[in-house]
């Protein structure tokens, strides 16, 4: 059903120089106590995790929660935040499909797309025959994945212990591992400048709009970026 | 509350989960060669830099504790130390959180 070969090679994705287990681990640690605060039982703070598994999601939650946001407004918020996820998808499936896989384990696995995962398998992808690549990313989802449920324990067990300062140095870890990511990615004219641009034109946004500011930034900085390297030859 | 969190956690993984099962339907019938895949690989590295530029620039919790000059020198700093290290992902990690916790608690 799933080659286990394959999907050891990617579940092995989380150790070495590019592992995201300390970048993932700590951001989730730093979920595990947000939700402990805002009174989550640690079934309910696993199941969190396990379900939504995409942390700006997590994070729109919580602060949705604490204003005492109606369940409507929360969905609306957790899609636009989220929504980021259809490009990603769309740009990584078409990688992964083969006929002689069964759909299954793409409507499956997609779940498993967040931002580390992603970027682990586009850099990884050209290594793989494309028949295996689905049981790969199923290593690498289940891999990452994982590392997110076990830090949201430890953060919420451990959620009386951080002070302050620490939940700040947790806070950053994340966003500094993203960078150096997309930096390590701009091997093309349209990575390059989709990446430049959107990290100019999102915040650019903000001001308009903060709630639609990524996905109209997003969307015109990916658009201008798809058309110069159209015309450069990618 | 209590009442109500299992069922927010649905609303917002349903929520998730969409975003992601639209984007396997579409797949379907995308082609890794086409210009539309190239588009939209585009658009899902812009909207990724576009996140994450907000959470640096305009971050919510913990980190807009900090001053926004700090934020800058920390991923600088970071961004240098991923080059010194060759491209390694672990080092520039780590040492962001540890200058920033320091910087956090001493000025």
């Amino acid at each position: 059903m799933i080659d286990t070969k394959y999907f050891f090679k990617g579940f092995k994705s989380i150790k070495g120089v590019g592992s995201p287990a300390i970048a993932l681990g700590a951001s989730f640690i730093a979920i595990g106590a947000l939700l402990k605060n805002l009174g989550f039982s640690i079934q309910e703070s696993i199941f969190s995790t396990f379900l939504t598994y995409a942390l700006p999601g997590s994070l729109v939650m919580a602060e949705s929660m604490l204003i005492g946001a109606s369940l409507i407004n929360i969905f609306i918020a957790v899609w636009l935040v989220n929504a980021r996820l259809y490009p990603m998808t769309v740009a990584l499936m078409p990688l992964l499909m083969h006929k002689n896989q069964p759909r299954w384990k793409y409507y499956l696995s997609c779940h498993f797309i967040a931002v580390s995962s992603w970027l682990i398998m586009k850099d990884n992808y050209e290594n793989i025959e494309k028949e295996n690549r689905i049981d790969f990313w199923i290593g690498i989802g289940t891999a990452t994945w994982s590392v997110a449920i076990f830090a949201t324990v430890i953060g919420f067990i451990a959620s009386d212990f951080l002070n302050k300062d620490m939940l700040i140095g947790l806070a950053i870890v994340n966003p500094i591992y993203f960078i150096c990511m997309m930096i390590g990615a701009m091997k093309t004219i349209q990575i390059s400048a989709s990446v430049i641009l959107g990290a100019i034109l999102g915040p650019a946004f903000y001001f308009i709009s903060p709630e639609w500011c990524i996905l109209f930034g997003g969307f015109i900085a990916g658009t201008i970026a798809y058309l110069l390297g159209e015309k450069n030859g990618n | 509350m209590a009442t109500n969190i299992i069922i927010v956690i649905f609303v917002t993984s349903f929520a998730t989960y969409l975003s992601r099962f639209l984007g396997v339907v579409s797949s379907e019938k995308i082609k890794e060669t086409s210009k539309m895949f190239r588009w939209f690989n585009c658009l899902a590295y812009s909207t990724l830099a576009a996140l994450i530029a907000r959470i640096i620039i305009f971050p919510s919790g913990s980190l807009s504790e900090v001053d926004y000059s700090i934020r800058f020198i920390i991923v600088f700093l970071s961004i240098m130390v991923f080059y010194l290290t060759k491209k390694n992902l672990v080092y520039p990690t780590i040492f962001s959180a540890i200058i920033l916790s320091i910087f956090s608690s001493y000025l």
